[in-house]
């Protein structure tokens, strides 16, 4: 270096030192730049650092001030090169994230979406309902004894109601000619007897399950669906209990606002027995009363035919449709949607139901 | 069931002013009475009285005589102080007052009147006949209102005046309640439902006559149903020398028209008519086609008898019949036959109200398949004791309008049990229905459904009380029957509404958890669960190929399918998806959108030659081997799980195939904890012979298979590309769950080493064969259990490992519970996967 070095003691260089490597830091455009900088100001071989390094050799007297003046500038100066150094580094982390964007906005469907049928979803829900309030889940099989359809329900062989049940019944397997007195269950109700036999009293079971009945297909019947039975008894049941039973089942179901009204009917399985109308809401063109099922307290007789005596417990029983239910609920015109099978149908319900 | 027209409702029960069908509906159900519907008045729009002001008769070339007539229709309706109407009919004068059907009426038809040109003129309306306002058959001209005795002004509606503007009421009946078949029955229960004053016309005096000398009749009954005498009742009378054929007066006409039935003769409509009102059915005998006595007896074998609707039938030895000492009369109660009809030439009749068993008519009834009126009312239940009045009812409506003369003699054999008497605690009603209800008000309950009600005997809680049925309710037996009348006359609406308080429960069960699991995993995989019917037939099994000796073969049947097609069960879940699949395929759900279905649901396995289920007797439990019998003559019908996938599975990247179906019967196991082995099964129907796994329990048992289906049968069901299929039995899947939780082993946090292993193997060597030995060399080598996995990531055939090789390469993780480690017992590991695979399958690393 030709000029002559930089004094520890000279002020005025000092500032002027400290002055030319601000702008340089400043004048840096970029990281490689200011790297550049640094070497030429705050490197070995730069002004400051020479200064710096002559301190040693000075009068005793003078150290102090000019170790005081140097710091000060060397200070000043790292300062700006690291202020400047992260405003780049910021500059550079921006430019490479914009560089990076990506559209996330196209849907994702590497996959195709599964789903759960509406009415095994809505059983499982109903389930849930009955399960919250200490209930259990029965379960029956479909292709049923007569017994447990009919009779075990006082069905007696020659009943109305049983006539009036468009039941399929069961010829066999194969070249059988004996009447093998099965039926495929035309309610969940024979689920009713078999929790009395095999559970004993007391007993709050709810039995969603799959029924049959010799209809047509059409918009508003199919020849197989779904039911939800309840079934309790207990010593001192009332059918105070299953209307709070069935109210707290269609707020469940229907909102808050829901509500059931009973209606004198007939089943032979109850006496008392009722139909029930729900007070729905969302019914279309108003809110209002639509049938919902059929309820009652359990007659004496499917009491005895478990061998319980009615003199000491009593209870309730109902069911309903959950094609129905569903068809309310999520507003289905059409009963063939739910049983076809097309998979346009099912994948309408993938979020929670 | 039943039509209720408001106006002859109001004969029997007090109807206030302004009660529509619609307000009549809203009353009876509240007690139980449902609308089935309301029938929309017959006429709607202008129809009026009319005065004959005018006829010209204008003889026509087709040789009829119209008549052009001026009718005063009334200021309102009149143009120019009348209406020209062309008439062909001329049974009419000037004036007559008529019915007349203006422009905008709508007749029954429905035929809607319109001004038109005719014969020159513009006629503008028309005079109506009885037929055309569906009053009858009458056709043969004009009513004219003073020949039935109806005075009314010119334009006065003729529709209240006639009744044709009714809606009429159609109520739906629970079998419980057969009196609800007779207007009698639901004047009662509006009065209950109301308050409304009602009259029983049921219990009207009748007059007291001489039995002696009346027709004979008697009643025989050598094989009872249960017990119960087939006939218990049976009266007779005869009327002479009535004009039967007449038409009925029109008021009847009308009545039986809105009640919904059709009117034929004076003494047909006189039965129907009292039938409808009070619910007793009669019958009508052309007394001169009687050979006497009447005996009511069972059938003989071969005996066949040919009924009023032209049908000769068979008879069966339990068919209860009316008979005389020539012949078959009628099935009792359930229809008459055709010799003893009453016919145009009848002039004397012999009026039956009798009362029979209700499950022997409906026995013959369902048996012939007779669904007639009388059979209608007999098997739910007539009142034994109405007989008589009813028979009494129509003799006099005979007499009055068909001019005979009654004899005065009945026939009433009587062998009517007395009506029960039930003794019903008084605690009872409210501890079934919720409500504290004293004595004073289950007595006042029972009291006005008819009952006579004794004595209290006992106190507090032990207090009962007799009650006496009354005649006209059969369904009352049990006190607990009681209950629900003293339930829906205090009101329904009453009752409270109470959550009750479960003992603790413990919620779903672990299978019914693990069957939620089951079908949770598949959704989330992207399957998509559909319903099918479980109906199918052989063609069906025939299509995927399933061999004649298989035993999805053993198909239980129902005796009466929708579809001679279909008559069978299911015994696989696949027939059916198949059927499914192949239905979303048509609908344009192809290939090209690629989609996976999948359906939880049973099968029945039926056992040839299972015994029957018995049949215990109704309210006792039966004994432990009965329930056992019944238990076991119930089919296997286990719940099954299957998939069927077609088309892309990643769109636009990768379809479908085989091993899709395998990772769902993995999912499967895997959410349910249950260890599975695969093993390649070269025979099964549907599936493709080189694409197809059996799938195992670890104990053996086999729970279903998986693949790509056969090309034949995607062929056969039009499914396009390759689709692969599961099914899997979950019920052997969830006896091989684990009863126990999860153990859980400690996280090791000791470093893992990887090794990669390739082995080469002869290319019939099954994958999962080698990963076992991989395994089990593993688990063997000096280091311990230290394999924490093995995955198997690539798999090579081709010239470096020779014809007929193949390599399969593994990476496997290991790692030690308590310690790092060492290179020589990883290179141990390695060397003893080789050693195992080796001696299982002549494994040679791969160079």
């Amino acid at each position: 270096m030709s000029e002559t070095p930089l004094s520890p003691l000279d002020a005025a260089g000092v500032d002027s030192a400290v002055d030319d490597a601000l702008a340089a830091v400043a004048a840096a455009a970029d990281l490689d730049a200011l790297k550049a900088v640094r070497t030429a100001h705050t490197g070995e071989r730069s002004p400051l650092a020479l200064a710096n390094r002559a301190i040693g050799s000075l009068e005793p007297a003078d150290k102090a001030s000019a170790g005081k003046t140097l710091g000060q500038a060397r200070g000043r100066v790292n300062q700006a090169i690291a202020a400047r150094q992260s405003a780049l580094e910021a500059e550079r982390d921006a430019r490479i994230l914009v560089a990076e964007t990506v559209d996330l906005t196209a849907p994702v469907d590497r996959r195709p979406a599964g789903a759960r049928h509406p009415l095994s979803a809505l059983q499982e829900r109903i389930a849930d309902v009955f399960v919250a309030m200490g209930w259990e889940i029965a379960e029956g099989p479909e292709v049923e004894a007569e017994w447990f359809n009919f009779d075990a329900l006082n069905f007696g062989p020659d009943h109305p109601a049983r006539q009036m049940q468009d039941t399929f019944f069961v010829q066999g397997v194969g070249e059988q000619q004996e009447d093998p007195h099965l039926v495929l269950r035309t309610h969940t109700s024979p689920v009713q007897a078999r929790s009395l036999l095999e559970r004993g009293v007391p007993v709050y079971v709810a039995c969603p399950g799959r029924v049959f009945r010799t209809d047509e297909l059409d918009a508003t019947h199919t020849p197989v669906f779904h039911q939800v039975e309840g079934l309790a008894i207990d010593r001192g049941l009332t059918m105070a209990h299953l209307k709070g039973t069935l109210d707290h089942f269609a707020r469940a179901i229907f909102g808050p606002e829901a509500r059931t009204r009973l209606r004198p009917s007939f089943f032979p399985f109850t006496e008392p027995s009722a139909e029930m109308d729900l007070w729905f809401p969302q019914k279309k063109g108003g809110p209002g009363w639509i049938e919902w099922g059929g309820c009652g307290m359990v007659h004496p007789n499917v009491l005895r035919a478990a061998g319980i005596d009615p003199d000491e417990y009593s209870g309730f029983a109902f069911g309903m449709g959950i094609e129905r239910t569903l068809m309310f609920r999520n507003s289905i015109a059409d009963m063939h949607d739910m049983v076809e099978g097309d998979v346009r149908f099912s994948t309408q319900f993938q979020a929670v139901i | 069931m039943p039509r209720i027209p408001l106006t002859w409702l109001g004969e029997h029960v007090e109807l206030p002013a302004g009660t529509t069908a619609e307000t009549l509906a809203a009353d009876l159900v509240r007690v139980g009475l449902e609308e089935e519907t309301i029938h929309p008045a017959q006429v709607t729009g202008p129809l009026v009285v009319g005065e004959v002001l005018s006829r010209i008769p204008e003889p026509q070339k087709n040789g009829k005589t119209i008549n052009w007539c001026q009718v005063d229709v009334g200021p309102e309706h009149n143009v120019d102080g009348s209406r020209g109407i062309v008439c062909g009919a001329q049974n009419f004068d000037v004036g007559d007052r008529v019915v007349v059907a203006l422009p905008g009426a709508v007749l029954p038809g429905p035929f809607p009147i319109a001004s038109r040109k005719t014969y020159g003129h513009l006629s503008d309306g028309m005079i109506c006949s009885a037929r055309e306002l569906g009053l009858g058959e009458d056709h043969d001209g004009i009513i004219v209102l003073s020949r039935i005795g109806i005075d009314a002004a010119p334009g006065t509606d003729a529709r209240e005046l006639l009744g044709l503007g009714e809606e009429v009421l159609e109520i739906n009946v629970t079998p419980d309640r057969g009196y609800c078949f007779s207007l009698r029955g639901v004047a009662r229960e509006y009065g209950h439902a109301t308050g409304a004053v009602f009259t029983d016309p049921g219990l009207v005096a009748v007059e007291e006559l001489p039995t002696q000398g009346g027709f004979p009749v008697e009643l025989r009954d050598e094989a009872p149903i249960h017990g119960v005498p087939g006939a218990d009742r049976f009266v007779a009378r005869i009327v002479r020398g009535v004009a039967a054929d007449r038409p009925s007066p029109t008021w009847m006409q009308r009545r039986l028209t809105e009640a919904g039935m059709r009117p034929i003769s004076l003494a047909v409509d006189v039965t129907n008519y009292v039938m409808l009102d009070l619910g007793q059915p009669l019958h009508a005998y052309d007394l001169a086609a009687l050979d006497g006595p009447i005996v009511v007896r069972r059938a003989a074998a071969g005996e066949t008898l040919t009924t009023l609707d032209g049908q000769e039938r068979t008879l069966d030895a339990e068919d209860l019949l009316i008979t005389d000492r020539a012949r078959v009369l009628g099935l009792a109660g359930v229809m008459g036959g055709q010799d003893s009809e009453v016919s145009g030439s009848t002039s004397d009749l012999l009026i039956e109200g009798a009362h029979f068993d209700p499950v022997s008519v409906a026995r013959t009834a369902r048996r012939h398949k007779l669904s007639s009126e009388a059979a209608k009312r007999f098997e739910r239940g007539v009142d034994p004791q109405l007989a008589p009045v009813a028979v009494a009812r129509a003799v006099a409506l005979l007499v009055e309008h068909g001019g005979g003369t009654a004899d005065p003699v009945v026939t009433d054999v009587n062998h009517v049990a007395p009506a029960p008497v039930l003794q019903l605690p008084l605690a009872l009603p409210g501890r079934l229905i919720g409500l504290e209800l004293d004595a004073a008000t289950v007595t006042g309950l029972l009291r006005r459904i008819g009952c006579t009600v004794g004595e209290i005997a006992g106190t507090g809680a032990q207090a009962t009380v007799s009650v006496t049925v009354p005649s006209w309710r059969p369904d009352l037996t049990e006190p607990v029957d009681l209950v629900e009348e003293v339930a829906r006359l205090h009101g329904y609406d009453l009752i409270p509404s109470i959550v009750p308080t479960a003992p603790a429960g413990a919620g779903l069960t672990t299978d019914q958890l693990r069957r939620r699991a089951v079908s949770g995993v598949l959704a989330d995989r992207g399957w998509v669960e559909t319903l099918s019917y479980p109906f199918v037939g052989t063609a069906q099994l025939d299509a995927l190929g399933v061999p004649a000796d298989d035993t999805r073969r053993t198909l239980l049947r129902l005796a009466n399918p929708l579809s001679e097609e279909q008559p069978y069960l299911r015994t696989s879940l696949l027939v059916t998806l198949l059927d499914t699949a192949r239905r979303n395929v048509a609908r344009g759900s192809s290939a090209i959108d690629g989609w996976a279905v999948f359906e939880v649901g049973t099968v029945t396995l039926p056992t040839p030659g299972s015994p029957a289920a018995p049949v215990p007797a109704l309210g006792v439990r039966p004994a432990p081997e009965v329930l056992d019998a019944l238990n076991a003559a119930v089919p296997h019908q286990p719940r099954r799980v299957a998939g069927v996938a077609v088309g892309w599975r990643e769109p636009g990247v990768r379809v479908a195939d085989a091993s899709d179906a395998v990772e769902a019967v993995q999912d499967v196991a895997r959410v349910l904890g249950v260890d599975l082995t695969l093993i390649a099964d070269t025979d099964r129907a549907p599936f493709h012979p080189g694409r197809c796994v059996r799938v195992q329990t670890a104990d053996g048992a086999v729970a279903g298979w998986a693949g790509e289906l056969h090309p034949k049968v995607a062929g056969a069901l039009s499914l396009p590309g390759r689709p692969v299929a599961f099914e899997l039995d979950l019920d052997v899947l969830l006896a091989a769950a684990p009863t126990a939780p999860v153990v859980a082993e400690e996280v090791s946090t000791f470093p893992a080493a990887k090794e990669d292993v390739a082995l080469v193997v002869d290319a019939g060597v099954p994958a999962a064969d080698v990963l076992a030995a991989v395994r089990a060399g593993a688990d063997a080598s000096p280091a311990g259990a230290v394999l924490e996995s093995a995955r198997l990531f690539d798999v090579y055939s081709g010239e470096q490992v020779g014809e007929g090789r193949r390599s399969l390469a593994f990476a496997l993780r290991l790692r030690a519970a308590d310690r790092t480690l060492t290179a020589e017992e990883t290179a141990g590991v390695r060397d003893a996967v080789v050693a195992e695979a080796g001696k299982r399958f002549g494994a040679t690393l791969r160079g």
